[in-house]
């Protein structure tokens, strides 16, 4: 029973000190953000606290508005993804028909096609169309997303047939089948992949920078990227981890306070890629 | 009775199409016409200044396989490939191995472990590069501090992949945890109790019953890792462009610089393709069992 107990001990102590080693980087970054930048670089800060690489870095890059596009570009690619794979899982599950076969073809094609492999035709594309340089160009490849119609798909094959024609039987057209019966019983799908998305298209970086080239349209990785590979930034290592900071925030509060919900979203997205 | 039936199946039909064409718009348009799109201009001359493409054969993959520098970055891409996901795969089955218990701590660790996922690569790679500044970096620092000379490893052409490596495994391999945890989780409790009571040593479970059990999620977490292997590009934008020399250039970074800083077009989609061919290969065991599941459905 001893030798049980200190195994035990010992198992936690490793546990925690890998846990610590993996927060060093964090720790140093915010360390870093938050105090006067000094000459020689350490990992515990030794100069005072301080807001001024914050505020440095918010008023030298025009991160209010890199904020702006990258809400914007969030939301609206995942409010379009919600439609446009709601309608297609619905068809792949409950309707049947000839040709579905090309269709879970293109699917597949989909996924194990990742979309910065095609980033040249896909620009061709963009320019042909007259959409570079716009927000609605970054997001178009991604609003026929096959991962969220595959994990709607598997859904809505799990719900009783009876329950849908129970409401055909009440008048229901089939929008309001698909709105009342089939979409509350999907919530852990959807929830799972607006998770995905968000922290998809929040961390993006190649397809952004490729269709943007003005701050009117640029994403906060893009314009981070910018400022971390500028002159001014050359040995500024405390305004690079202020605007590190800035950019990480959100998606890191976010994923501290739903940390269980971030990590089944993405077993579950993975699984079924 | 015959007829409604055909009626109704016609109906069913064009409410089907209907219904996913949207989403199927948007998917022929980028993914599967660029697809062909890339095959076609590979097969010509297309480069910047030109009105449309040129019609050249093989030419651009033979100009391709007959270069140095093709061979070089085909060698990074798989050298890194390599150290990053044996390394990330054996970490992260450590980890979940350490997680896979309950108590008040392990919901802290859990997160330690799994945070760099969710961080963008190019955060990382920002805050990384300070890390391995030359000298005066954390890295160096650490080295001198234990007597050793300072290394500078982004600017050396040995250093450079393994130093990008390190930091890749240190974001990727809470990815890699969360899909041994719910593989070991999976098994069957009884299993474990029927070795316990057999007396079987924890590394006999382990090597007896965890790891043969386990083996279609290594499966699917290698064929995972590599594609995201193989995707990987940002860092190497912002760490190094391909320095020193071409060293840390990879494939996907090759398309991006023939197609957007060169202009070259034809040149880009024939490595387009390779990649293609590249991630078909790698999907290929998935494919199969994904091709099971449906026919079992």
């Amino acid at each position: 029973m001893h030798a049980k107990k200190t195994k035990s001990i010992l198992i936690t102590l490793m546990s925690i000190v890998i846990a610590l080693v993996m927060l060093a980087p964090l720790v140093w970054l915010v360390g870093t953000a938050f105090t006067e930048p000094s000459f020689n670089m350490s990992f515990i800060p030794k100069t005072k606290f301080t807001l001024e690489n914050i505020k440095y870095v918010w008023n030298a890059i025009p991160f209010g508005q890199y904020y702006i596009n990258t809400l914007i570009l969030v939301i609206v690619t995942f409010s379009v993804q919600f439609i446009t794979s709601t309608m297609a899982a619905y068809a792949l599950a409950i309707l049947d028909f000839k040709g579905k076969t090309v269709i879970f073809a293109i699917i597949f094609m989909q996924i194990i096609i990742p979309n910065d492999v095609l980033i040249t035709p896909n620009f061709m594309t963009l320019s042909e169309l007259g959409l570079t340089n716009t927000k609605i160009g970054i997001m178009l490849p991604f609003y026929g997303s096959a991962l969220a119609i595959f994990l709607l798909r598997q859904h809505f094959k799990s719900v009783p047939k009876a329950l849908a024609e129970a409401a055909k039987l009440d008048g229901a057209t089939t929008w309001q089948t698909i709105w009342r019966v089939y979409m509350p019983t999907a919530k852990p799908a959807y929830l799972s992949f607006a998770v995905i998305s968000v922290s998809y298209h929040w961390n993006n970086y190649l397809w952004p920078l490729i269709v943007t080239n003005s701050p009117a349209n640029r994403t906060l990785t893009v314009g981070l990227a910018i400022f971390a590979k500028s002159k001014e930034a050359n040995m500024q290592w405390a305004n690079v981890c202020a605007a590190t900071f800035i950019i990480i925030l959100p998606l890191l509060i976010a994923f501290f306070i739903l940390q269980r919900q971030f990590m089944e979203s993405f077993v579950g997205a993975g699984i079924k890629e | 009775m015959k007829k409604t039936k055909l009626m109704g199946s016609k109906k069913e039909a064009i409410q089907g199409w209907l219904l996913i064409a949207p989403a199927l718009v948007f998917m022929i348009t980028f993914t599967v016409f660029p697809v062909f799109r890339s095959i076609y201009l590979s097969l010509t001359k297309y480069q910047l200044g030109m009105a449309a493409p040129e019609f050249i054969g093989l030419d651009n993959y033979i100009k391709l396989f007959s270069s140095d520098l093709f061979w070089k970055i085909m060698g990074n891409t798989i050298f890194f490939a390599l150290i990053t996901v044996v390394p990330s795969m054996a970490a992260g089955l450590g980890l979940a191995l350490l997680v896979n218990r309950k108590g008040k701590h392990i919901g802290f660790i859990r997160t330690a472990y799994f945070y760099p996922v969710v961080m963008p690569m190019i955060a990382i790679a920002s805050v990384w590069m300070f890390i391995y500044m030359a000298k005066n970096g954390l890295f160096d620092q650490l080295l001198v501090s234990f007597g050793f000379e300072p290394m500078n490893v982004l600017s050396n052409k040995k250093t450079v992949l393994p130093a990008m490596a390190v930091m890749y495994v240190w974001k990727e391999a809470g990815y890699m945890m969360i899909f041994f945890l719910s593989g070991i989780q999976g098994i069957s409790g009884e299993v474990f109790e029927a070795a316990k009571i057999d007396g079987a040593t924890g590394w006999q479970t382990f090597k007896k019953i965890t790891m043969p059990l386990l083996a279609p999620t290594f499966l699917f977490v290698t064929t995972v890792a590599l594609t995201n292997s193989f995707k990987l590009v940002d860092h190497v934008v912002i760490m190094t462009e391909g320095a020193p020399n071409n060293a840390s250039t990879l494939l996907l970074y090759y398309i991006y610089q023939q197609g957007f800083t060169n202009f070259n077009y034809g040149m880009s989609s024939a490595l387009t393709v390779l990649m293609l061919g590249i991630l078909l290969i790698v999907a290929l065991p998935r494919f199969i069992s994904e091709d099971k599941k449906i026919h079992y459905n």
